[in-house]
């Protein structure tokens, strides 16, 4: 199986190797930092023209995971638009993409860094939000309890037999759960940063993503 | 212009100099739109070049820029300013002569664009960013004259065809604008003249009497060479004798690890105290510019250095050349050697020291085929698209321009002569658009098509950003290293990001021939602190790695093919002999392949001797197909010689991974997710402009804001294969790093004479590989495999279960 099953908060989640977090008992799917209309946003700021294929990749990535879970909630964990001007201007067909996806599920998107304010789209927008013991928020917050966040696309790295393997990856502690960047043009923050110091716990391990998603003891 | 004024000669004739038949002819020729000096170092080249300036200079009538040179290495620059300075002065010549480079300050070169000198010495990329300004017709207008100096160097890389765009800009605004070439000896001295000519300029060739033969040898050690490595630390001895028993030594690397390592053994065994320096582009720009001025003052008894001072500046008192390390190219060893003793007529003096035994047989091949004049060479394929793309965007820079001019401009470019209009539209679309399949950028093109015609930028900051990211030399990312102090401590240069990241606290490398301690990085600053008390592992610098000319690799073949090798010092011809005895010496006309275990791993050894890039293809294809049949291929590494693939499996049958319809219809779709092509197409993507280096003051300090340019490869590769980008990419990747025109000459040479040898252990002449730097992985089932086992390791060293 593609996922590997782990125990936060007394529930039993999975974390999945495309990067998506599926909590089978609330039927509960949350992905984070989508950044939808990258390439569109840095065109704008009179930046390169990267290839605009980001959302749709970043959206059929999406669909199968969907298709797969069949999920009764979707979690947009924030920063799923690189910002707000790029919600108003995607691509009809991704616009389509969404509703579709939306189509006979709860659908929540979680208010990020970079689109802190209400979206055009379908679904329930709120600014943290509790769903049984976890609470589902954009940024991690000092001396948290039960929380599932995004932001920091944390990635980590491994020496396997002389080979570097460098993965985004799921960082979980007792209080605390990251959830990799789960958009295409999204770079990674390595847990070995200081950043993870305040945040983690020595005890904090790491699941890197890819068609086999590992469990291992976080890198510092 | 008839004849070269009297205070000139006169001048001349006080120095007890008389004018070189060259020179002359080069000065005759003056009024010529276009001409090429083929010169030995230390033939008056550059006076030759610059004779028709100071002859046009000398009345002082002329107003703004005259001259402008251009040079591949600032260095070049400053001391051609030095060296013209004191003749102009002693002349009497009423010139300002001042350089522009990098290393100019902000202040002069904002004063240089509204006053500019006489004569301006520069490099490729400033001359193409001063193109990029509005008031580039202000500035350049009434230029005469352009040199190019060490053009041969230049034509080599993709910098040569970015100067021969801003050369046909420049002809744009000068119309009246003649250029002069000063080359070493080439192979091919037409296919230069052309690149440099205003297509379809005539460009005459003038040849200088080349001087006597070099004197070339090989050093004579106590020391044997080691199995493998490219450190030659055991000719250390040697080497400080012949720095003794000469005034001035230069001795070359390859790379720029490689000079760090050799200079700091050179110290720990100087017991004399001689002075010697170490000079390589890593190195912050002070101490380098201390160690040239030691060089000019005649200082330094050696430097140690790499393709830094491969050209240009005269140090006049060097009177020997060590080249450490196999030359690759006879072609470079020659033109290196032209950097000993400068006067003319004089002939060079040179040293060769193979860092390890397989070097030996090729220094041998080397030093033959020098001694026969056998140059080596391949054809310039034509100007490569993605540099034509900058060039756009540094036109829109400049100002609103109209597609057709700009056309009809770029295609009188030698390089770019056989531009259709065709490809001129896609790159021009790639500028404007992205040119992607889909049009999602409309409302914000790049550049915008105005009523009138004229094409311009959407956006006017953009100009700036497109002036920062200009260049086409692709340095890995560096970061810079500084002592850790409280205000910010002494810079010494530059290392690898990669190699950074490689680094923990209190691990100990070398640079500039100190040891450093890491301490940690601090926004984007490596902070060291200086430690001796343990060994470095030593900074890994991106060394540019020639492939072993085909003739070369030629040579070596034909002497392995002797029965005993006279000419090779006994040790080696042992190793030779010991080859042949425990496996068998690749021929010319079959396919040695030898499958050995070692370390827990299968490998297999291909010696394919097409060249280091061709060789990195061949491993490429193979671990694909290997792959493919499931035999676990981890990772290969590739030499001029040779490729070692390492594996989990041991390959049984090699005949169906060579077949070269195979091999040929796999590499399209091979092509495709390869770790080579995705590191072409993150330096065309740059020089492009897709991609920015540098985008002032908006570097976010987490390093989540930049994602990998492997993703844009992937994206493009799976919605629009087709780009422009991706076109270029494989272009660029075929003939270059690809090279697979030397993998089917070498198996149409070898037909289905492969031999697959099965040895219990490494053979003599496969051992050198294993300690190769540039291990490509191979991310497939066993990269799976390996993070399984590692995860479970590293779980129950944590006293944890497996999840």
């Amino acid at each position: 199986m593609n996922e590997v099953a782990f125990s936060f908060a007394g529930q039993t989640l999975s974390a999945l190797g495309s990067g998506a977090l599926w909590w089978p008992d609330q039927q509960l799917l949350c992905v984070s930092d989508l950044h939808l209309g990258k390439s569109e946003r840095i065109a704008r700021r009179g930046g390169p023209t990267l290839p605009p294929y980001d959302s749709r990749e970043t959206l059929t990535r999406l669909a199968t995971d969907i298709t797969r879970t069949n999920p009764a909630t979707v979690i947009c964990l924030g920063d799923s638009f690189d910002d707000l001007q790029s919600s108003l201007a995607m691509e009809a067909s991704d616009q389509r993409d969404i509703t579709t996806l939306q189509a006979g599920r709860r659908w929540i998107w979680i208010e990020g860094n970079h689109d802190p304010g209400p979206i055009d789209l379908g679904g329930t927008h709120m600014s943290e939000c509790l769903i049984g013991p976890l609470t589902f928020r954009h940024i991690a917050k000092p001396l948290t309890q039960s929380e599932v966040s995004g932001h920091y696309h944390p990635k980590a790295r491994l020496n396997a037999r002389g080979r570097s393997i460098t993965r985004p990856a799921f960082l979980i502690d007792q209080t605390r759960l990251i959830l990799p960047a789960y958009g295409t043009y999204t770079g990674g923050l390595r847990s070995s940063d200081h950043i993870f110091d305040g945040l983690m716990s020595e005890q904090a391990m790491a699941i890197l993503t890819g068609p086999q998603p590992r469990i291992i003891p976080m890198p510092r | 212009m008839t004849q070269i004024p009297a205070r000139i000669t006169a001048w001349f004739a006080s120095k007890g100099w008389s004018i070189h038949p060259h020179q002359q002819d080069m000065f005759n020729r003056a009024s010529d739109p276009a001409t090429l000096l083929i010169a030995p170092t230390g033939g008056g080249k550059t006076m030759a070049g610059f004779l028709p300036t100071l002859a046009e200079l000398a009345d002082g009538a002329h107003k703004g820029l005259h001259t402008i040179y251009v040079s591949p290495l600032k260095a070049l620059a400053a001391d051609i300013r030095r060296n013209l300075r004191g003749p102009a002065d002693e002349i009497g010549l009423p010139i300002r002569i001042e350089d522009r480079t990098g290393d100019t300050s902000a202040t002069q070169k904002k004063r240089q664009r509204v006053d500019p000198p006489h004569i301006l010495l520069t490099t490729p990329e400033s001359l193409a960013l001063l193109t990029s300004y509005e008031d580039a017709p202000r500035m350049f207008a009434g230029v005469q004259r352009v040199i190019v100096d060490e053009i041969h160097a230049l034509a080599e890389s993709k910098r040569g065809d970015q100067l021969m765009l801003a050369l046909a800009r420049l002809q744009s605004l000068c119309p009246d604008l003649r250029r002069v070439g000063l080359s070493a000896t080439v192979e091919d001295p037409q296919a230069i003249a052309q690149f440099l000519a205003r297509h379809p300029d005539p460009c005459q060739i003038v040849q200088a009497d080349p001087g006597p033969d070099p004197d070339i040898r090989m050093l004579e050690t106590q020391e044997m060479p080691p199995w493998s490595g490219g450190g030659a630390a055991y000719s250390i001895p040697a080497v400080l004798e012949q720095i003794k028993q000469h005034k001035t030594t230069l001795i070359f690397h390859n790379t720029r690890a490689q000079a760090e390592i050799f200079f700091h053994n050179l110290w720990l065994a100087n017991d004399d105290g001689l002075p010697i320096g170490i000079h390589h582009g890593s190195l912050d720009r002070q101490q380098r510019e201390r160690v040239e001025a030691a060089i000019v003052r005649g200082d330094l008894r050696a430097i140690v250095c790499t393709g830094s001072l491969d050209l240009g500046i005269d140090w006049g008192e060097v009177d020997l050349v060590i080249q450490i390390g196999a030359p690759k190219n006879v072609k470079r060893l020659v033109q290196r050697i032209g950097r000993a003793n400068h006067r003319y007529n004089a002939p060079s003096k040179a040293l060769l020291v193979p860092a390890n035994r397989f070097e030996v047989v090729e220094c041998v091949a080397a030093l033959e085929a020098a001694r026969a004049h056998d140059l080596d060479g391949d054809p310039r394929g034509p100007g490569p698209r993605d540099v034509l793309c900058q060039h756009i965007l540094i036109a829109a820079a400049a100002g609103p321009f109209d597609a057709e001019t700009l056309f009809g401009e770029m295609t009188a470019a030698g390089p770019y002569a056989q531009l259709t209009r065709d490809e001129f539209d896609a790159c021009l679309e790639f500028c404007a658009t992205g040119g992607y399949a889909l049009r999602a950028y409309d409302r914000w093109q790049r550049l915008q098509q105005r009523p009138d015609g004229q094409w311009q930028l959407r956006d006017p900051r953009a100009a700036q950003r497109i002036r920062m990211n200009l260049g086409t030399i692709q340095d890995t990312d560096t970061l810079k290293v500084r002592l850790k102090r409280n205000r910010g401590g002494k810079p010494l240069g530059e290392v690898e990001e990669a190699f950074a990241a490689s680094l923990t606290p209190g691990e100990t490398f070398l640079i500039g021939g100190q040891i450093v301690r890491y301490e940690g990085l601090r926004e984007m600053v490596v902070e060291v602190s200086r430690r001796a008390d343990r060994k470095p592992k030593v900074a890994v610098f991106a060394g540019t790695k020639f492939a072993t000319s085909t003739q070369l690799s030629d040579r070596i073949l034909r002497m392995f093919a002797q029965p005993d090798w006279p000419q090779l010092p006994e040790h080696t011809a042992d190793w030779l002999a010991l080859q042949r005895d425990m496996s068998r010496l690749p021929q010319r006309d079959r396919l040695l392949i030898e499958s050995f275990p070692n370390d827990g791993r299968e490998n297999l050894c291909v010696y394919g001797f097409a060249g280091r890039n061709a060789q990195q293809t061949l491993g490429l294809l193979l671990t694909k197909r290997m792959e493919e049949t499931g035999l676990a291929p981890l990772g290969f590494v590739a030499t001029d010689y040779a490729t070692l693939i390492w594996g989990l499996d041991a390959v049984t049958d090699p005949r169906p991974l060579f077949q070269l319809d195979a091999l040929r219809n796999g590499l399209e779709t091979w092509l495709a997710g390869n770790a080579v092509m995705k590191r072409t197409f993150r330096a065309s993507a740059t020089i492009a402009g897709l991609i920015e280096r540098n985008t002032g003051g908006q570097r976010k300090s987490g390093r989540q804001a930049t994602f990998s340019s492997d993703i844009l490869y992937d994206t493009l590769l799976k919605y629009d294969p087709n780009h422009l980008l991706m076109q270029i990419t494989r272009e660029e990747a075929m003939r270059g790093l690809v090279d697979f025109g030397r993998i089917e000459t070498m198996i149409a040479r070898i037909g289905d004479r492969i031999d697959l040898l099965r040895l219990d252990r490494v053979s003599p002449l496969a051992a050198p590989l294993f300690l190769e730097v540039g291990k490509v992985p191979v991310k497939g089932a066993a990269e799976e495999r390996l993070l399984a086992e590692e995860s479970a390791r590293l779980l129950q060293a944590a006293g944890l279960a497996p999840g």
